[in-house]
């Protein structure tokens, strides 16, 4: 056993995978640089030293190497593809949303289209164009599977396990769960590091997990929301409100399963998502629970997101924009208020 | 060319300027006392001063990540720009923007884009409304050499070749791409050879010496101006600080970074200027000018209250 960071863990990952399956490559801008930084957030670091040929730096054209890992994985080569932010994705949007998402739909399933697509996220004082949430693009989006690790233990195994997947997989890793070290760490970092087995492990995609048990609330969160909803929990339990934390780890493949069982014991639900609150993961959650849980509901669905604009710079403002602990706090007492 | 006193000596305040904005905002930056990320311009200098000095009013630049050098060449008040680097209400965009967002589009900056390639599309619309609206004003667009490895680098020369629009594609090469050098992402020697491509003039000089870069500037920008098309200008430079934030840039050899320090453009202007017979005496009293500025700026900044979260509500609709 070790403790690792997640950028940490994602790297072990990489490196093991990589070891294991000769096929498996990555391509990105700014990694196996001597003297850089490992992509944007220091995952591929040292890789080269190994892999001197399967990690290949790209010049800054995403639409290209995007179509370019896709082209290579149709001759059984399996690409780790990054970008360095998650809103660069839109640059190669046609890339992945007409071609990684549809070839194999469109050749009737008899093509494979094996790719892992790394993107990080997260409001971290960066403005409007280095911040974006990107998973609400993605779920509207047949073809492609959505993973959310929120600790380096699920990092490690959703990411080996997106490696071996013969369909695309987009991971979205988040920037203040990284752990990043030395010039690329991030201020307001969250420690989501831990205890990382010797031996092998995977975890399948579409399998959610409870973070904290509890009978009066079930809180659903990813990622750095994750996080919050726990310590938001913590809180609570001190008022003596007991929440249930379910961290769903895939948001395609989605574990309806682990939900209901929670609403059936809770009969109450609170949704939390970093994006926007129009169109996005939380509208589509609440949709189906609404659509096929309602019976288990003694309240109102609550949803805590952000406002419907840009990710503003202003730490004043940011601080506003992204949903805060006392904003899942106020909901989750608003939905025990209004119970029948 | 023969370029009056003032005007050189305008030059060199500019630079700087620049100069001794960055490095103030380095170091509040460091001390932790500045939110968010920087990409800083230190070392090309000689690029943002030599071309905007051969702008008009109502001609347009666009700016990338790295934009503070660019909004003071083009007269941008040091007050709402640092205000806006401290997030406060009376920053250039209200605290929305931050460093890869500056702009003031009275002064000529549209908001910096800080999505690479991102901008030259942008600029190029600049030049077809002054094609179409038959207004005599030149749009340029700065970008890096990485930049132009994006596909909106090629199809918007392309199109600003085919129509024939008033735009001056200014790269500026620091040889570096964030970590990756030149050498590793493209097989031209000179990014300007790309023009041919577009038949448009592609032509590359030092960009560390800002009479050069002005006065070639001025010969492209009026090229344009006239109706006779866009061009693409490659200044050779270096950058003498991190690609952003606390980056140690252990990519760049040390051999590497010497001689740059050697050949940056404050030092090689000043030189000049002294050569010429100016007294040093009279450049340490322009700098010492430019440092009381920019304390002043930085208190403006500090004094200035943030925006209200409510404001994170508005402007994003008319
Ligand atoms: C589309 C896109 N890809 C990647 C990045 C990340 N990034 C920011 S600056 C940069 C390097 C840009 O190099 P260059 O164009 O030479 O400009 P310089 O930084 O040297 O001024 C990269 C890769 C980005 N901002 N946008
Ligand atoms: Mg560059």
């Amino acid at each position: 056993m070790a403790r690792l960071t997640v950028a940490e863990a994602l790297r072990q990952a990489i490196k093991e995978e990589m070891r294991r399956d000769e096929n498996v490559y990555c391509i990105g801008e700014d990694i196996g640089i001597p003297g850089g930084w490992g992509g944007a957030f220091t995952v591929t670091l040292g890789l080269e030293k190994e892999f001197p040929d399967r990690i290949i730096n790209t010049p800054i054209s995403e639409a290209g190497f995007f179509g370019i890992a896709l082209g290579s994985s149709l001759k059984g080569l399996r690409p780790i593809v990054d970008v360095q932010y998650g809103d660069f994705l839109f640059c190669a949007m046609d890339q992945i949303a007409n071609q990684i998402a549809k070839l194999r739909y469109m050749s009737g399933g008899k093509l494979k289209t094996p790719i892992v697509i790394r993107a990080p996220v997260g409001f971290t004082g960066r403005g409007a164009q280095h911040s974006q949430m990107m998973e609400p693009f993605f779920l509207c989006l047949p073809g492609i599977k959505i993973i959310t690790p929120a600790t380096a233990y699920d990092s490690k195994g959703l990411l080996k396990s997106a490696v071996r997947d013969d369909n695309p997989v987009i991971i979205f890793e988040h920037k203040l769960l990284y752990g990043a070290k030395g010039a690329r760490s991030e201020a307001g970092s969250i420690d989501a590091s831990s205890e990382i087995p010797e031996e092998e492990y995977t975890i399948p995609i579409g399998k959610g997990i409870i973070r904290r048990e509890g009978t009066d609330v079930t809180v659903i969160a990813t990622l750095l929301m994750m996080h919050k909803a726990c310590e938001a929990a913590e809180i609570l339990a001190r008022e003596g409100i007991s929440i249930e934390v379910i961290d769903p780890r895939s948001l395609v493949p989605f574990d309806w399963e682990l939900v209901r069982k929670s609403i059936e014991k809770t009969g109450r639900v609170v949704i939390v998502e970093e994006s926007p609150r129009r169109g996005g993961i939380g509208a589509e959650i609440a949709a189906t629970i609404a659509e096929e849980m309602i019976d288990f509901l003694i309240a109102p669905i609550k949803r805590v997101a952000a406002p419907d604009t840009p990710a503003p710079f202003s730490p004043a403002l940011e601080k506003f924009y992204v949903p805060s602990i006392e904003k899942i706090m106020t909901a989750v007492r608003e939905v025990i208020s209004l119970s029948s | 060319m023969d370029i009056e006193t003032d005007k050189l000596l305008e030059f060199y305040r500019k630079m700087v300027l620049i100069r001794e904005f960055e490095e103030r905002v380095k170091f509040l930056f460091l001390e932790g006392i500045m939110p968010g990320t920087i990409h800083q311009y230190q070392g090309q200098e000689a690029c943002a001063v030599g071309v905007c000095s051969a702008l008009k009013k109502g001609d347009v630049i666009t700016t990338t990540h790295r934009p503070h050098g660019h909004c003071i060449a083009m007269g941008m008040d040091i007050k709402e720009m640092m205000a806006e680097l401290f997030g406060r209400i009376t920053g250039c965009c209200r605290g929305k923007g931050g460093s890869m967002h500056m702009g003031d589009i009275e002064k000529g900056v549209v908001p910096a884009i800080a999505i690479v390639g991102g901008g030259i599309p942008v600029a190029t619309g600049l030049g077809l409304a002054f094609k179409m609206k038959k207004q005599n004003y030149v749009a340029v667009c700065f970008m890096g050499d990485g930049a132009t490895n994006e596909g909106t680098f090629h199809e918007s020369l392309n199109m600003a070749s085919i129509w024939n629009l008033p735009v001056v594609y200014v790269v500026e090469n620091n040889f570096y791409g964030a970590s990756t050098h030149v050498s590793l992402v493209m097989k031209v020697e000179r990014i300007s050879e790309r023009a041919s491509a577009y038949r448009m003039p592609g032509i590359t000089i030092d960009g560390n010496d800002v009479l050069e870069v002005y006065s070639r500037s001025l010969e492209l920008v009026e090229r344009a101006r006239a109706g006779n098309g866009p061009a693409l200008l490659e200044l050779l430079t270096y950058r003498i600080t991190g690609h952003s934030r606390r980056d140690p840039a252990l990519y760049q050899p040390q051999e590497e970074k010497k001689k740059a320090i050697e050949n940056e453009p404050i030092k090689r202007f000043t030189k000049y200027l002294i050569s010429l017979g100016i007294s040093e005496a009279t450049l340490e009293q322009i700098k010492d000018k430019v440092r009381i500025e920019i304390e002043e700026a930085v208190k403006f900044a500090m004094d200035s209250p943030y925006p209200s979260p409510e404001d994170t509500l508005k402007d994003i609709f008319v």
